[in-house]
């Protein structure tokens, strides 16, 4: 049975689509192929435009045609004053907005495609000037543009593919899964983010992670100690499994290319405390300590550790490339 | 007269709405309306320097490297930062990347796809258009997205995650390749020329960047349609459909200069009016918000602000008017190559307006020269040389900066001003900014509106597929327009 799939971008940056594109090195579609899925329309891939597109989703909006899986990217604008206003859907006088709510009543599957939709995401930065928020969260709270109540046709809440952007796998392999019949609301985390990668954190599989253990950091950006301790990366407090696959066929996501984790997968993100790329402290110590370490243990494992760490880490740690390669210690 | 308004109009990066007046066949009046307004220079407003760097790029998924590019290039001025001259090739390599995936994305996926419409059907070269580009099914589109991948392993390599990395930072990159990955690097260059040469071009690379006039050009179209190149299949369309005839816009155009190094642009940066080169000086631009959903009054972008006002009476876009010393230009590849000297586009252009048919073979000119630019880069790429300096020592409490670049699009400027730390101020006019503005307050239309001007539409079709042909051959960039 076909799968059907209407994309639409709210207020977005268009990027999910344009990482969706690099799935698994041939693109969403290609990747989508033994799923047998269709795609009813796509703002960048679709040729109808104009009134061929609004009759697409009128269409849909009329019960004459099922859309399996509607998939949102970008945070929803209600702005200003409620109207909608800063995002009106081109050709047809209503808001985006009221498009989508009228539009997931209709569909099997919502999906949430990056943390915009998710959550709101940057959009709601800087006191949210656009009055912006996900489909089924605002920041951590649940609600948003269709409420905490709603399910759609499944009986599933909106299916949260968080990112900044997401991995282009995560939303495949989420689509595939639908269209297979085979995401249930168990495999869902907390913020319903599905639990293939939500099961992780972020740090797990970073190349630093020598560095970690023995708190050798990093104080200046292309160097390769940890980033935790002054760079402000929060690898082990954000979700995803971004250091375990591989991004554009080389690097994992963020740390392991040389620059902290923002957790774009977690709502609030766009509002870090103090800045992006510095950590902030506390006496010294970092504010966001992992996520399910109690203190105390951090500082005595850290304390040890640091007190333990190889001059091959340590002198690794400030450089920009490896300056002392391993050996044991008679070889060298 | 009668009033048609176009929308949702795809295929362009974001939302974009088109009044057409169209009268006699022809449309007469045209209004560019950029549907989205996000708030992005007002969401920058009181955050810590460095945060634009996390910020900016969220503006464009597609020129998010741009926007990453231009912000540090105005927190370097604004701090007196150099960054790493290593580390800057790093930079021009995975912009480079970014700005030949758009170029293509645009030629495959958005607008040849046009030319697969049911209007077209009778024609001889349907069918083979129809083949390599129909939208979502075309097998040009399906092997330009292999070599795109493939291309953003450069990025991958140099920069992790795109799009919104966070490797270009104020002292250059911030991650130093090794010897594998430099030799990877030309692996996967070589793919990516092997693409360019066997499926874009049906020649090499060099016979393409040395083309110098015309008659030169119709040979290599030739040549491209024997060797099955999808140039070819474009140019063969674009002469049975006189495609520059069609979207003459202004004849100004604008050129930030682009992909720096220690021995300046490689694209030179410029203004060329009628045909005749003037310098660029960014003193004289303003923004006019007169018929955007904007407060305020013309201003220099280091003056004017950027806040929302829905009911501003005459307005019909979120977008401003930037101008030159008043005047509306046109930004992009054909500007670009234009005012770098490049003969093929000088010989097409002569001191006139641009069209679609070479802004489309600009963008396609432009690629072969990327390629064998990002060639010589690689080559040039060290392992052990630093990619970033430190920045510690620079005072980062307050300046005031600004960063004016090439993005694939156009001229993208980012103005700012910093104070205890904090960003005070910040404007930015993308290159969309420039193409898609609206009136201004003498009414003088925005370029896209000017070269709308006069566009024969049929009276059957809702959405006239030659209004879609001008739209598009600007390559749009909505969500960089308002942001
Ligand atoms: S840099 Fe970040 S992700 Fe990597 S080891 Fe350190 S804390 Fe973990
Ligand atoms: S490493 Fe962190 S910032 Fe990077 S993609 Fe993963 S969650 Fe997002």
């Amino acid at each position: 049975m076909t799968f059907n799939i209407l994309w639409l971008q709210a207020g977005s940056c268009g990027g999910c689509t344009m990482a969706a594109l690099t799935a698994q090195d041939r693109g969403m579609l290609a990747a989508l192929k033994p799923f047998d899925v269709n795609v009813l329309w796509h703002p960048a891939l679709s040729l109808e435009s104009g009134q061929e597109a609004v009759a697409i989703l009128q269409n849909v909006l009329d019960g004459k045609v099922v859309v399996d899986a509607l998939c949102v990217e970008g945070s929803v604008l209600r702005g200003p004053h409620g109207s909608g206003k800063f995002q009106m859907m081109p050709g047809t006088e209503r808001s985006m907005a009221a498009w989508i709510k009228d539009l997931a009543q209709q569909a099997r599957y919502v999906i949430a495609v990056g943390t915009c939709s998710a959550f709101g995401g940057l959009p709601m930065a800087g006191g949210n000037p656009t009055d912006a928020c996900g489909l089924q969260y605002e920041g951590d709270a649940a609600g948003g543009l269709l409420g905490r109540e709603f399910v759609s046709k499944e009986g599933m809440p909106v299916i949260n593919v968080a990112g900044c952007a997401p991995h282009p796998d995560w939303i495949t392999e989420t689509l595939s899964l639908l269209a297979a019949g085979r995401l249930t609301r168990e495999r869902l985390d907390v913020r319903a983010r599905p639990r293939f990668f939500a099961d992780h954190l972020a740090h797990h599989g970073c190349s630093r992670n020598e560095y970690y253990e023995f708190k050798a950091s990093a104080s200046q950006f292309s160097q390769l100690g940890c980033m935790m301790e002054n760079m402000g990366c929060k690898a082990t407090q954000a979700v995803g499994d971004c250091n375990l696959r591989s991004w554009n066929g080389a690097k994992g996501g963020c740390p392991d290319a040389g620059f902290p984790c923002i957790a774009c997968t977690s709502p609030g993100f766009e509002t870090p405390k103090g800045s992006f790329q510095e950590t902030s402290k506390r006496a010294g110590i970092p504010v966001g300590l992992p996520v399910d370490m109690p203190k105390a243990w951090f500082m005595a494992l850290a304390a040890l550790s640091k007190s333990a760490t190889p001059k091959r880490v340590l002198n690794n740690a400030a450089s920009d490339h490896v300056v002392v390669p391993p050996a044991r210690e008679n070889e060298s | 007269m009668t009033r048609r308004i176009i929308g949702p109009f795809n295929r362009v990066e974001g939302d974009l709405e088109i009044t057409l007046d169209i009268d006699g066949g022809v449309v007469r009046e045209a209004r560019v309306n950029a549907s989205l307004y996000r708030g992005f220079e007002q969401i920058l407003l009181g955050r810590p320097a460095l945060d634009a760097i996390s910020i900016t790029p969220r503006i464009c998924g597609i020129c998010s490297v741009s926007q990453s590019v231009a912000t540090v290039a105005a927190l370097a001025d604004a701090f007196a930062i150099k960054p790493a001259p290593n580390g800057q090739l790093g930079i021009n390599l995975i912009h480079g990347a970014e700005n030949l995936a758009d170029h293509l994305t645009h030629f495959y996926l958005f607008f040849m796809p046009d030319f697969a419409r049911p209007v077209y059907s009778n024609k001889p070269w349907f069918a083979e258009v129809e083949r390599r580009f129909a939208a979502k099914t075309g097998l040009g589109a399906q092997a330009w997205l292999v070599a795109r991948a493939r291309l953003l392993h450069v990025t991958g390599i140099l920069a992790g995650k795109w799009p919104h990395t966070l490797a270009v930072q104020p002292g250059g990159l911030t991650h130093a390749p090794d010897d594998g990955e430099l030799m990877h690097l030309r692996s996967i260059l070589a793919d990516v020329r092997d693409f360019l040469q066997n499926t874009v071009f049906g020649t090499t690379l060099e016979r393409i960047v040395e083309l110098d006039r015309r008659p030169a050009l119709d040979d290599a179209i030739e040549a491209s349609l024997a060797a099955a190149g999808d140039f070819g299949l474009f140019g063969a369309v674009a002469r049975d459909l006189s495609l520059e005839n069609l979207g003459l816009g202004y004849d100004r155009f604008m050129s930030f200069g682009a992909y720096h190094g220690e021995g300046g642009a490689l694209f030179a940066p410029g203004i060329m009016d009628g045909g005749a080169p003037l310098a660029l000086d960014p003193n004289v631009f303003s923004e006019d918000p007169s018929h955007a959903w904007l407060m305020g009054d013309v201003a220099h972008p280091l003056d004017g602000e950027t806040l929302p006002y829905a009911d501003r009476v005459d307005a019909y876009t979120w977008c401003k008017a930037p101008r030159v010393e008043g005047r509306p230009v046109e930004v992009g590849a054909v500007a670009r190559q234009l005012i770098a000297d490049q003969p093929l586009i000088r010989d097409l252009i002569g001191k006139g307006p641009a069209n679609v048919f070479a802004r489309v073979i600009a963008r396609l000119l432009e690629s072969a020269r990327i390629v064998l630019a990002m060639e010589d880069w690689a080559a040039r790429l060290q392992a052990h040389a630093s990619v970033c300096v430190e920045t510690g020592g620079a005072d980062q409490t307050s300046g005031i900066g600004v960063g004016l670049v090439e993005a694939a699009r156009g001229s993208l400027g980012h103005w700012l001003r910093v104070e205890n730390g904090l960003i005070q101020h910040y404007q930015i006019i993308a290159p969309t900014t420039w193409n898609f503005s609206p009136r201004d307050k003498h009414g003088q239309p925005g370029p896209l509106e000017f070269a709308l001007q006069n566009t024969p539409v049929d009276d059957d079709e809702p959405t006239p597929a030659s209004v879609q042909h001008v739209v598009r051959s600007f390559d749009p960039c909505m969500v960089c327009t308002v942001h």
